[in-house]
């Protein structure tokens, strides 16, 4: 923490000293300008700013992987590289989304950099741990990349025994790397719990927290709670590469199903670390663009520790086909639909909330209704697959591909991307050219759409997931999924260019949206200490609007 | 939430970090965490639970043999030493509160005498399962018992009772800072002993798991 910080005096009631006007006061990314300074820094912000640079290089590396992957599909036989090769890249394109992208992009940047300031917090509740924790996501990700320069591996990013035990690639990397990757996962579920418990100012009770609030206090619980199984389990898996225990290594004794059980006990979970965040933030966002409180704010707020709850008892579904009884496989089904009905009440109150409100067709809102057809959508295939009869045919299939990018990616790159537009503002107090923010976000919803229904088609025609080669009547498909790919690609730099420019000549701006967000009770970009004077009252709940349509200034309450 | 109204640099006292509100706060976020960063840990543990119900129920007769072939006075004798410490990792919490810094320091230092005795009689438990064949997965040599699932028996036996070492050692690094700063700088007291009690609390947790451990690979 730099000593030029007003707010720094220990045991200081906050916000009880005099301070300078607000004007001539450094933001967070003024207040120290050397490398050692950001290196070094404990500050929230700064931390959420480093990860996402770190983070969008990542989803770069992942997404060229994708379009390797398209490309190489475009034709039934070898196109661009060889079934090796092949294989490699869909392994690395799951590892370096889903471990390096998916889990940590909204908590790690959106979360870290927001959950205090929604708080009223001058910092999450373990600054040092938090900072830790950005290195130890650095150190787990340079092992997995290291393995993966190193000869990479074919195991598909769910390291399915006994072939990950066998096979001669780089897998033993890839898992620590991964394992430390979870280290950081915890830390970080761990910080954001205490947070929230201790760190709330004055006036901001359980029921007054936004809704992002509860949505990342539900994911942390999932990420303690979930991680350390698939912490060991990666540990014992690597062990089992090098040295030939026999865990799961059905030629020793082991059993390769106990591998999945503890597997999918995380990785089931790990979709709602996924995507609960994501149905954070579009609360948020519905509500700032409707101009309307929340509809149902407890019933959201309750439905994401019901998703977080119900996930844990989900994970069966994974092994329909594994050999599991007709019972498991009926009581796991039941099971995954319950987060259906949990999930069907967020979409039903963000809906209720739209209606009748005065709403703002802006990027981030543009990509809120790209999100509620993902997720409805995705939901739905979600409600097919884990009905058994179905799941036979689809398992392992395209359609399983397409109803998980669906769900997990779609929603998760909506509510990412809606993030991003909508709190750029916050984080940098420049302004983007909405113009392109619109156009950028029509393609990249037809781009994912393009890409992605043609796969379920695929799958449901009986094409298999993973394979390099296909027969000649599933070419039309494939090449309509590879040209919605590329258009998604370019979606995706449009964003870049008028977000890069937007950073260095964008419009100074502070509040354009007029949110009643808690997080904007201070000034954009924030002050290291997040808030400057005397530190807000919290009066009201969150998503607190008065409907600006209603000549009388009547409350728009639900 | 009452707010403690500390000068700093009042000694002896705790420091308050800049971003709480009050001690009170920085304590409880301090305990919080600790609880849940040992339920992580305990969880951790789970995993391998899960793997030792599994396969015990696939193969219960070697299973119950390799158990009966672990030398039982050696780990009964590492349960009683990791209990003691135990009590005297608690001891530890009660000086600091009395601020007795020189008794925290003494019982820390049994602690971390008993952490060592433990380890050493761990040492030549594996030093005679090596000697003999009963190792983990393809290494396993022991003419004694050659049923499907003993190797897969001490696979599981070698990797939790090394992750439990390892923690042990992680819990002496921890003692071992508490023990230096209770004699070098000595400002443990009633409102300043979290160090200490965070760091018993995961000497708790070490010998917690290994209560759970010895009765599931030595008794059962």
């Amino acid at each position: 923490m730099t000593p030029s910080s007003s707010i720094a005096a220990p045991g200081a009631v906050p916000g009880h000293e005099a301070h300078d006007d607000h004007g001539h006061h450094p933001s967070y990314l003024t207040d120290g300008t050397t490398v050692k300074s950001w290196l070094l820094t404990v500050d929230h912000k700064r931390i959420g700013i480093m990860y996402m640079a770190w983070i969008l290089l990542f989803f770069l590396v992942g997404g060229i992987f994708a379009l390797l992957i398209r490309i190489e599909l475009l034709t039934p036989g070898p196109t661009i590289m060889d079934a090796m090769t092949y294989n490699r890249v869909f392994t690395l394109h799951g590892v370096v989304m889903i471990f390096l992208f998916m889990i940590p992009a909204i908590p790690g940047i959106f979360g870290n950099f927001m959950l205090p300031l929604m708080l009223g917090a001058k910092d999450v509740a373990f600054p040092r741990l938090n900072l830790l924790s950005l290195y130890v996501y650095l150190a787990g990700a340079a092992f997995a990349i290291w393995g993966m320069l190193n000869g990479g591996l074919d195991t598909g990013w769910t390291f399915y025994t006994p072939y990950s035990a066998h096979t001669t690639t780089t897998v033993a990397p890839v898992l620590f790397g991964a394992f430390i990757i979870g280290f950081s996962s915890i830390l970080t579920g761990m910080n954001f719990i205490v947070t929230t418990h201790t760190m709330r100012a004055p006036g901001i009770t359980w029921f007054k927290m936004p809704l992002m609030v509860w949505a990342l206090y539900a994911t942390s619980c999932i990420q303690v709670l979930a991680t350390p199984v698939i912490g060991l389990l990666l540990l014992l898996v690597t062990a089992e590469n090098l040295f030939s225990l026999g865990m799961f290594d059905v030629a020793r004794g082991g059993d390769p199903v106990l591998f999945q059980h503890l597997f999918w006990f995380y990785s089931h979970p790990a979709v709602y670390i996924m995507v609960l965040p994501a149905f954070g933030v579009m609360s948020e966002i519905v509500s700032a663009f409707s101009r309307k409180n929340i509809f149902g704010y407890r019933a959201v707020a309750y439905s994401s520790v019901g998703i977080a709850f119900v996930g844990f008892f989900a994970w069966g579904h994974h092994m329909f086909v594994s050999g599991q009884s007709t019972f498991n496989a009926g009581v796991f089904g039941v099971l995954s639909m319950l987060v259906g009905v949990f999930t069907a009440i967020k979409v039903f109150n963000w809906v209720g909330t739209v209606y009748k409100g005065a709403v703002e067709f802006t990027t981030p809102f543009a990509y809120f209704c790209g999100f509620l057809f993902f997720t409805v959508f995705g939901g739905m295939t979600g409600i097919a697959v884990a009905t058994v009869s179905l799941d036979v045919p689809w398992h392992d299939t395209y359609f399983v591909v397409a109803h998980f990018h669906f769900i997990m990616v779609g929603a998760t790159i909506m509510a990412f991307l809606a993030a991003l537009h909508y709190w750029f503002p916050k984080m940098f107090g420049k302004m983007y050219h909405e113009g392109w923010g619109l156009v950028s976000a029509a393609l990249i919803i037809l781009g994912f759409n393009a890409t992605f229904i043609p796969q379920f088609l695929l799958g449901n025609a009986g094409m298999p997931r993973r394979y390099y080669e296909y027969p000649e009547r599933f070419q039309a498909l494939n090449v309509a999924s590879t040209a919605g790919a590329s258009l998604l690609a370019f979606g995706f730099v449009i964003i870049a260019i008028y977000l890069t420019y937007a950073l260095i000549y964008g419009k100074r701006v502070d509040n354009p949206w007029n949110s009643k967000g808690y997080e904007w009770l201070t000034m954009s970009p924030p002050p290291t200490h997040n808030f400057i004077g005397p530190q807000p009252t919290y009066p009201e709940e969150p998503h607190f609007y008065v409907d600006p349509k209603k000549a009388e200034g009547e409350v728009s309450d639900v | 939430m009452s707010s403690a109204h500390v000068t700093p640099g009042s000694v002896p006292g705790p420091k308050l970090a800049a971003h709480f509100a009050s001690l009170d706060v920085q304590k409880h976020a301090a305990r919080l965490g600790m609880w849940l960063f040992l339920a992580t840990e305990i969880l951790l543990f789970a995993g391998l639970f899960a793997c030792y119900a599994a396969y015990r129920f696939l193969f219960p007769e070697a299973w119950a043999a390799s158990s009966r072939s672990l030398d039982l006075t050696m780990g009964t004798i590492n349960t009683v030493v990791l209990i003691t410490s135990s009590f005297t990792a608690a001891m530890a919490v009660h000086y600091a509160k009395e601020g007795k810094n020189a008794m925290v320091g003494h019982m820390n230092v049994l602690t971390l005498l008993m952490a060592v005795a433990f380890l050493v009689i761990k040492f030549f438990e594996y030093k005679h399962k090596f000697h003999i064949g009963t190792l983990p997965g393809r290494y396993y040599f022991y003419e004694g018992i050659q049923m499907p699932g003993a190797p897969l028996y001490f696979t599981v036996y070698f990797a939790s009772t090394a992750l439990h070492a390892l923690h042990v050692i992680i819990g002496m690094t921890v003692l071992g800072f508490a023990t230096v700063r209770a004699y070098r700088v000595g400002d443990f007291s009633a409102n300043n002993y979290t160090q200490v009690e965070l760091g018993s609390m995961y000497w708790h947790l070490v010998d917690l798991v290994w209560i759970f451990l010895f009765p599931m690979l030595y008794l059962v």
